[in-house]
């Protein structure tokens, strides 16, 4: 430790052009090459099986879902339970609007999807995030559940436990037929939406108010001794991840064209966190990996014992929790830490 | 030597009048009366539970108040929530340092930092290693650095005041001489007004004219630095070591 004057510090930041926060930024912003790698691979998928794009779609919808949940638990540290509250209010949203012909078009659909979803995040997350750890969890749990109910109960409008078949959604642009017969057109629109929120989550989380969520999460007394105002923050932060939730479920019932009660359900705020817990939470790709892993486990496991496929599944959650707790994504990086000091010292 | 600031900034006046603060209903502090000029540096020294951290936790906000007044610049802080006691010019070393271990050092210090003369560069001025180590990690730094690090982050708040909680514990001994270094380069060269809380009784009573001892939540002393500095025996009786 030394007092004394450092040159070296004003030389860099004067031979760098522009202030070095600016440069630290832009530097955290940066593409790296494989970022492009899953977008790669979901044109291949599009190219290689056209058979099954039905299929592709729930997995861009469960992607975008998941990359909603990451934002509120992975960085803010929000633990919820009842993510699929915003899910299926999104997905009602897109549903409603739909069914009785008020609006149809796809784009602006999604966001009015957001909208309401959005809404009810913030609304809920004035009284939901003044409480932590368990009392959290419930509270989620609850208003999910509350969701649910009035949905149900409002079957005049909803169509209660039937939910709302064949929605009529209008072309993508006035151009592109949008149902389930145009499994391409679908895809390639899931896609791009899905494309469109990464890049404003991924834009989000690199930036100081990322940064500050990070903090929260780690740490909630030092960001308030900081001068951080937290609960603001998490505000913000939880009413964008209900949001895109919102419009992760209005693309899933656009895809599907029909809307149910398993939208705002116990069983898709479960699968989500799993997909999750997968893949390895506050990492953005982890929702990618735990997405395709997830749903290839289930597709694989149901052949192997299409009765108890979840034991399967059970089992490796266990081995994840003993022996990765940071997901798929946290032992890659794990092993490949190990790989490059090995090299280093052989 | 650490450059000279391009703002300014206006000294405050902390004032505690009557306060009992504890956890809970625990009382841990009682009937504390201190008043921190403008520009004024205390040390505040005491053995292992008399209440040192509490009485800053309490200026924070993070105890429960039972009676008293914590003011800042005449204005009671009652019941504002510790984020705006920071805006108001609070800055704060917790003991534990706290860095956020998944933030690199950088980002350590951009999350905290805010408009005025502490900049990024001045900080450096201050601890050179830091600039070495930005792009690491909170969780790859040594104690030192950490420590470094916390302190940093509390300038860049630019805070008027400046809380430290023991900033040399756990320290190597050489290590802490440098810190000696560099708070005497702060009490000098800035206007902050800083409270000192040390176990370190030597290294506090260097660092400021002022001494505040506590045992058992009260104040027992509020004087001078020098005369115990050379009364060692009634310094050990005044910090409750020997009766």
């Amino acid at each position: 430790m030394s007092v004394a004057a450092s040159p070296a510090g004003g030389a860099s930041a004067a031979a760098g052009g522009g202030s070095p926060a600016a440069q630290a930024l832009m530097r955290r912003h940066r593409l790296r090459w494989w970022e492009a790698l899953p977008w790669i691979a979901g044109m291949v998928f599009y190219f290689a099986f056209p058979a099954y794009l039905g299929f592709g779609c729930d997995l861009l919808v469960t992607i975008l879902f998941a990359l909603s949940l990451d934002l509120a638990l992975g960085y803010a540290g929000i633990i919820t339970l009842g993510h699929a509250a915003f899910f299926g209010a999104g997905a009602y949203t897109v549903g409603m609007l739909a069914t009785y012909n008020i609006w149809t078009e796809p784009i602006t659909s999604l966001l009015l999807a957001a909208l309401v979803a959005g809404l009810i995040g913030f609304l809920s997350g004035l009284v939901l995030l003044r409480a932590k750890g368990l009392t959290l969890l419930m509270l989620t749990l609850c208003t999910m559940a509350l969701l649910e109910q009035a949905a149900n109960m409002a079957h005049a409008y909803t169509g209660g436990f039937d939910g709302l078949p064949s929605l009529p959604i209008a072309p993508v642009f006035g151009v592109f037929e949008f149902n389930p017969l145009y499994a391409d057109t679908q895809y390639l629109f899931a896609l791009g939406v899905l494309f469109v929120c990464f890049v404003f989550v991924r834009t989000l989380v690199y930036s100081p108010f990322g940064q500050s969520l990070t903090g929260i999460r780690e740490n909630v007394l030092r960001m308030h001794a900081i001068g951080s105002p937290v609960r603001r923050r998490l505000m913000i932060c939880y009413t964008i991840s209900a949001a895109i939730a919102g419009i992760a479920g209005g693309l899933w019932a656009q895809t599907n064209a029909y809307v149910n009660l398993s939208a705002l359900g116990l069983d898709r705020a479960a699968t989500v966190l799993i997909v999750l817990i997968l893949g390895g939470y506050g990492r953005l790709y982890g929702a990618f990996i735990g997405a395709v892993a997830y749903l290839a486990l289930e597709h694989f496991l149901a052949q192997i014992y299409p009765t108890a496929w979840q034991l399967g599944l059970g089992l490796l959650l266990v081995v994840i929790s003993l022996f990765a707790r940071n997901g798929i994504l946290g032992l890659g990086e794990m092993l490949w830490r190990r790989y490059r000091v090995r090299r280093v010292k052989p | 030597m650490v450059r000279p600031c391009k703002g300014l900034i206006m000294a405050s006046k902390l004032e505690l009048r009557g306060v009992s603060a504890g956890y809970g209903e625990t009382m841990v502090i009682e009937g504390i009366n201190l008043v921190l000029a403008p520009g004024e540096c205390i040390s505040v020294i005491g053995r292992n539970g008399v209440g040192k951290t509490t009485l800053l936790a309490t200026v924070m906000g993070h105890t429960t108040l039972h009676s008293g007044d914590v003011m800042l610049n005449g204005q009671p802080l009652h019941g504002m929530p510790s984020f705006r006691r920071a805006l108001a010019g609070i800055g704060f070393v917790p003991q534990e340092r706290e860095i956020f271990p998944s933030l690199s050092v950088r980002e350590n210090l951009d999350v905290a930092a805010r408009p005025g003369p502490w900049t990024l560069e001045r900080v450096f001025d201050l601890f050179p290693r830091l600039e070495e180590r930005l792009d690491n990690m909170g969780n790859q730094l040594s104690g030192g650095e950490q420590q470094m690090l916390s302190i940093a982050r509390a300038l860049l708040t630019n805070p008027s005041i400046l809380l430290m909680d023991e900033p040399t514990e756990g320290l190597a001994p050489v290590l802490v001489e440098a810190l000696t270094t560099v708070l005497a380069t702060l009490r000098a060269e800035s206007a902050l007004s800083i409270v000192l809380v040390e176990q370190n009784s030597r290294v506090a009573l260097t660092f400021s004219p002022r001494t505040v001892i506590l045992d058992k939540g009260c104040i027992v002393y509020d004087g001078e630095s020098g005369p115990l500095s050379a009364d060692p025996d009634r310094l050990a009786k005044l910090i409750g070591i020997v009766e």
